[in-house]
């Protein structure tokens, strides 16, 4: 129980003040969502105390905008919108269920300007969305995005499950975070329950944590060298990405360690020879990051389309409420390890590690030091690891208790908020991904750049189409 | 520049020979390099096609071009128009925002064409099912020449879904090339 979360029942009129309240005291918006039963909007507040709830009841099916306080909830409240009908907001095209009429994109006009419309089936091996560039010669003027193209229903399934169902679909909300998700997940369900999962469960939930964290760090920086024209970075990136895959697989039964993490603990365990194989592996990823991240920065070529290219100034970082990766890239530092911190973190003390040019070459160089730092991680980890049970059993929480969990995936922070329904079902889950907030920060980062740059750019944000359209 | 070549000697060759651990791997491997010869006279192409999916099938199709597995040296590539492709690799439940388009591109894959459903979402809806915003199974919109299980799949079975519909494609065509 790392940190605290205050809940609090709000009138429509007070709804905007305590938003704007809360952004002039340096607070943020974590997520924001709906229910049917009762009606009534949720927001997601990350405070200096913690983690703030709000909630509105509505009665009607308008509420007030609070994207006047905080940008980044526009496409959630097109999203609210779409899956319970409730109103808010200027733009009122669909977001997660399209439907059949055209989509209306914003129109740039003027002399030269043309528009190069991509996917939602896109050329390479990579999720479906749709991206709108309104461009004069090869210069981006404007870029507009239309997801949920994989909206598959994800809340209201969740609305058919028992707790431990619920799981196994927190764990497949977006592929390349399942362990920040089931452990987001177990985390909600067991404050809701009032338990907590034994010391040996949080350190083995930190070691798949950092894990997930390299093997995905890996692969961004293979591809953005290939994407930056040095395909000699792809083959060794995809290399030890393939060694830790196999690793995880020996040790833990997963490539991706998919549903290892259950409420109550974990349901995998290691023993002295499995440790030993991961601090082998460890200084191997050592010497092999460190050789490759000098030949990344001494690269004439690489530099030249990483430093200055799809800039994110701190900034507007800061004010489209931007978080993860790209957030510390630009500046900010933020990063749920470090604070508020939840257990096991705050005893390993993990570095923050960020830069503020808010470029391609800032958000390479974020993910180099998170490779080292959870390298680093990994084997405090193992050298403190506690005895004991890996999982333990608790009672299914009553009806109507709720609980949030809060956990720092390799993309950015992870939320989940859990609602109890009768005879240990769910009633309401909201998982929540980084990819909300940083999604529209692309759209700006991007502008007057170049269409050649566009997939390096958008590769060093690396967000997630599944994570987000549900 | 020689910081490159020095880590490349390095690194080596990983790419996994014939007495490599995973023998049956590369049988496969080896088996759906002649039959694309002997079917097509090239390279097997291929489209891949997200209907839906959480990623998590998409990791495992990346690392089919790792080093390890050095897809395009057993004669098969992706390709990034489904009018130059041969097979579409399909994946996920299929979602209703992506029907339209997953029909799309099947109609603009030239005849005859395989249709390969990757992971259990793929083969039956998976955890997601069917529902307002899910169509289910990828059979539920297309015909499916091979579904291959898994949450996700691991490289070594795709590749061997893929062996499969080629086979089974040359066995109902045995006039082609």
């Amino acid at each position: 129980m790392s940190f605290s979360l205050e809940r609090h029942t709000v009138s429509t009129r007070d709804w905007i003040p305590l938003l704007q309240s809360v952004k002039q005291d340096g607070g943020r918006l974590g997520a924001l969502w709906a229910s049917d039963q009762p009606r009534a909007v949720h927001a997601l507040l990350v405070v200096h105390a913690g983690l703030l709830q709000l909630d509105l009841p509505l009665t009607g099916v308008e509420y007030p905008d609070a994207s006047t306080a905080f940008p980044a909830a526009v496409r959630m409240q097109r999203a609210i919108r779409d899956l319970h009908g409730l109103r808010s907001g200027q733009d009122e095209r669909p977001w997660l269920v399209h439907g059949d009429a055209p989509y209306a994109f914003v129109q740039v006009e003027g002399d030269g300007v043309h528009e190069i419309p991509v996917g939602p089936v896109h050329a390479g091996i990579i999720e479906p969305g749709h991206f709108r560039f309104s461009v004069v010669g090869e210069r981006v003027l404007r870029l507009e995005q239309r997801l949920g193209y994989v909206h598959k229903g994800i809340e209201r399934r969740f609305e058919s499950m028992s707790l431990a169902e619920g799981a196994r679909l927190a764990g497949r909300v977006s592929g390349d975070s399942t362990v920040a998700y089931a452990w987001a997940y177990a985390m909600a369900l067991e404050r809701a329950a009032e338990a907590t999962a034994p010391p040996r469960a949080l350190w083995l939930r930190a070691l798949l944590l950092e894990r997930e964290r390299i093997a995905n760090h890996l692969g961004d920086l293979g591809y953005l060298g290939n994407d930056g024209g040095l395909a000699f970075g792809l083959a060794q990136f995809s290399r030890l990405k393939e060694d830790l895959l196999r690793l995880n697989a020996r040790l833990f039964g997963h490539r991706f360690l998919m549903d290892r993490i259950v409420p109550g603990g974990a349901s995998v365990d290691i023993d002295r020879a499995a440790a030993d194989a991961i601090v082998e592996e460890v200084e191997r990823l050592e010497e092999e990051v460190l050789a490759l991240r000098a030949i990344y920065y001494d690269h004439p070529g690489l530099q030249d389309r990483c430093i200055n290219c799809g800039r994110l100034a701190p900034s507007l970082a800061a004010e489209l409420g931007v978080v993860g990766v790209a957030a510390r890239a630009s500046g900010i530092a933020i990063d749920a390890r470090v604070f508020p911190g939840f257990a096991p973190y705050e005893e390993l003390a993990p570095a923050l590690c960020a830069h503020r040019n808010g470029d391609v070459a800032s958000r390479i160089v974020v993910r180099f030091e998170e490779i080292f730092e959870s390298l680093r991680l990994q084997r405090r980890l193992l050298a403190s690891l506690p005895q004991g049970e890996a999982r333990t059993t608790f009672e299914d929480p009553h009806e109507g208790a709720s609980g949030v969990g809060w956990v720092e995936g390799w993309r950015g922070e992870i939320f989940v908020a859990l609602e109890v329904g009768p005879a240990g079902t769910v009633r309401r889950c909201h998982p929540h991904d980084p990819s909300w907030q940083n999604w529209p920060a692309l759209e700006h980062a991007v502008l007057g750049n170049i269409v050649p740059d566009f997939p390096l750019i958008n590769k060093s944000f690396n967000l997630s189409y599944s994570g987000a359209d549900l | 520049m020689h910081k490159i070549v020095l880590r490349m000697v390095h690194a080596g060759i990983v790419t996994e020979p014939a007495r490599a651990p995973d023998p049956a791997l590369r049988a496969l491997s080896q088996r759906l390099e002649t039959l694309a010869l002997e079917r097509l006279g090239r390279a097997l192409a291929v489209r891949h096609v997200d209907a839906g999916s959480c990623n998590g099938c998409e990791l495992e199709i990346h690392a089919l071009g790792n080093p390890y597995y050095n897809l395009e040296g057993l004669g098969m590539k992706f390709v990034a128009s489904p009018r130059h492709a041969d097979l579409l690799l399909v994946t996920g439940p299929v979602s209703r925002n992506m029907e339209q388009a997953l029909l799309r591109t099947y109609a603009a894959v030239p005849e005859p064409k395989l249709v390969v459903a990757v992971g259990d979402c793929g083969c039956t809806g998976g955890i997601f099912g069917e529902s307002y915003a899910s169509r289910g199974r990828v059979s539920n919109v297309l015909p499916v020449d091979v579904a291959v299980p898994g949450c996700p799949p691991q490289p070594a079975a795709i590749l061997q879904a893929i062996l499969t519909a080629v086979t089974s494609a040359r066995r109902s065509s045995p006039a082609s090339p």
